[in-house]
This record gives structure tokens, sequence and C-alpha cells, in this order.
């Protein structure tokens, strides 16, 4: 990772502009030129460095629902669970963490009802219960990190 | 944090905007014009519509994703906090302001095996680094926090994007 890799990762987190030639204005940001920025940002991507470039949209205001859920299994149920969890199309992520509460998993529906028929239908297929967790309140974060 | 009552719903051209996208923008160098092509609209159309999502916060933001773990930041917690309801909005506004904090929220407790009801994940090159900012976030919330944790993912199970239907 270079200099200019650095400037585009702390540049491209907020704030690309809607406009016909939107990668040259980024270009005049950091000091380079449109071919090198978007050959660049496409390197970024295949490296993995950058997880996704474009518009996130707010689930909540397309109608949809999202939600943190979690739930807590037993080892020897694990790999059954993760498989039934994961064959859901709505969960989105699903990590494992070190808790007694030991899966946790983002589900993303069109409805709110959407999001209350799959955990039924998790729990009902896995037999443990699921703690739906959706947000209440998001609090202000800023876009700051710095590489 | 909700659209207004009044913002007109999303028609067919904006959910086949949304659908086109939200994989990610096209890298070439009129983006906008490409979507337009591909959707068969006018690129001012896209272009206007997508402004308006933006303007409705339907939009978050446009920009980049930086993946924290290929970054080095290998030790990502999710610290959660037990905060007395009537101090959580006030306090977890300025959690949400620390350097260290990537995403805060409020999320329902469920008693007696959940306790906590703040979550605030925060990013770091080793544990130690983590916990060491969970205490800056500890210094904020003071005796207001009774009771608070550090989950660290120690496997990913699934990862995709998220995805609305046609």
């Amino acid at each position: 990772m270079d200099d200019l890799d650095r400037a585009l990762i702390n540049t491209l987190q907020g704030g690309f502009l809607i406009c016909e030639r939107p990668y040259a204005e980024v270009a005049d940001r950091v000091g380079s030129d449109e071919t090198t920025v978007i050959a660049r940002v496409e390197r970024l991507l295949q490296d993995g460095l950058l997880s996704r470039f474009g518009p996130m949209y707010h689930a909540a205001q397309m109608g949809g629902a999202l939600s943190l859920a979690a739930m807590e299994i037993s080892p020897e149920d694990y790999e059954r669970v993760t498989k039934i969890v994961n064959d859901q199309p709505e969960v989105a992520h699903n990590y494992e963490r070190n808790h007694r509460l030991n899966m946790w998993f983002v589900l993303a529906t069109e409805t709110p009802d959407a999001q209350q028929e799959t955990i039924a239908r998790i729990e009902r297929e896995s037999g443990y219960a699921v703690y739906n967790m959706p947000k209440i309140r998001e609090y202000f974060v800023e876009l700051k990190l710095h590489v | 944090m909700n659209a207004p009552n009044d913002c007109k719903p999303l028609d067919e051209t904006d959910r086949r905007i949304i659908q086109a996208t939200q994989a990610g923008l096209p890298l070439t160098t009129r983006p906008y014009h490409a979507i337009a092509e591909q959707l068969g609209v006018e690129a001012a159309d896209v272009m206007r519509r997508m402004q308006r999502m933006l303007d409705l916060g339907i939009i978050r933001r446009i920009g980049a994703v930086p993946n924290h773990y290929a970054l080095g930041y290998r030790a990502n917690g999710m610290t959660v906090w037990d905060v007395a309801d009537d101090r959580i909005d006030e306090l977890g506004e300025r959690v949400g302001r620390l350097e260290c904090v990537s995403h805060c929220y409020q999320r329902p407790r469920h008693l007696p095996e959940w306790p906590y009801n703040l979550f605030a994940m925060v990013h770091g090159k080793t544990r130690e680094e983590v916990e060491a900012k969970a205490r800056l976030i500890a210094d904020v919330l003071g005796q207001v926090s009774r009771g608070t944790d550090i989950l660290y993912s120690t496997r990913i199970l699934k990862k995709t994007g998220l995805r609305i239907g046609s």
C-alpha cells in the first residue's frame, strides 16, 4: 500500500459525488488523475482492502428491516445450526463470538414481518431460541478510519 | 432518524437503480452514465434520482467500505454496556464521537441472559488495543454503566452484501 492507496482509502469513505466525472473530482483531491484513481480503486477492491465501493443504502428507509440477532448453541449442535441459519437468504452476516451467546447474525428483510418469519423459521428448525436485538437508536458515528 | 412521512415511496425505476448499484458503482469514467445505459434510462434521471435518495437518507452515503481486517485491524471487538435508560441517549452520542468507535447502537436487553443495551464496535490491531479503547468508553460512561463485556468474532460463518429482492 503506498501513499496514493492510503489517500484514496481516507478520502473515499464518504462524499463521492453524483456528477458526470466523479472519479476525476477524486483525482483532484488526492493529486492524481482519473485513470489512475479508477485503476487503484479496482485494485483495492480486488486485494480486499476495500470491501465495497458505491452507495450505502439504508434498509429501513427502503421499507425493509435490519436486525442483529444472537443464539446460544451447544457445541455439538453448532455446525447443524450454522447451516440452518446460513441457508436463510435473509441472513447477511453470521459470526461466531466468544460468549455464551455464541452465534451473532444480521438479518436483512424487505419488511418487519419477514424478519419475524425468518426468526420463527430458525427457531423451529433449530430448536433454539433467537434473541432479536433490532436497533432502538443509532448514535452518530463519524467516518474516520485513517490508514 | 426516519425519513419524513411525506416522502414519495420508491418507484420501479428507483428500485432498478438500487438493484443495479447495491453491489457497487461501475469503475468507469462516467459511472452514472454506465448505470443509465444498462437500465435504458437517461443519465440525468439516474443522477437526479440518486441525489434525491441521498437527500432523503435512503442512500446513507456514497463511498468505500474499508476492510478493517485486511488493513491490519485484526481484533474487532463488540463492546457492550448496561447503561441506565434515562442517560443512554446522551452518553450514546458521546461514545459515538470517540475516534475508536465505528458503530454505536442502542439495542434491547434480554434479561436475564443479556443485560446490555449499548453496543459500540471497536477496531484494533490487537486485543490489548481494543481493551485500551474500551477503557476510553468506560471513562465516558463512568458509574452510569453497570456492566460491560467485549465480544470478539472468532469465525466468520457467512458474509454477503445486503440485498433487496427483485
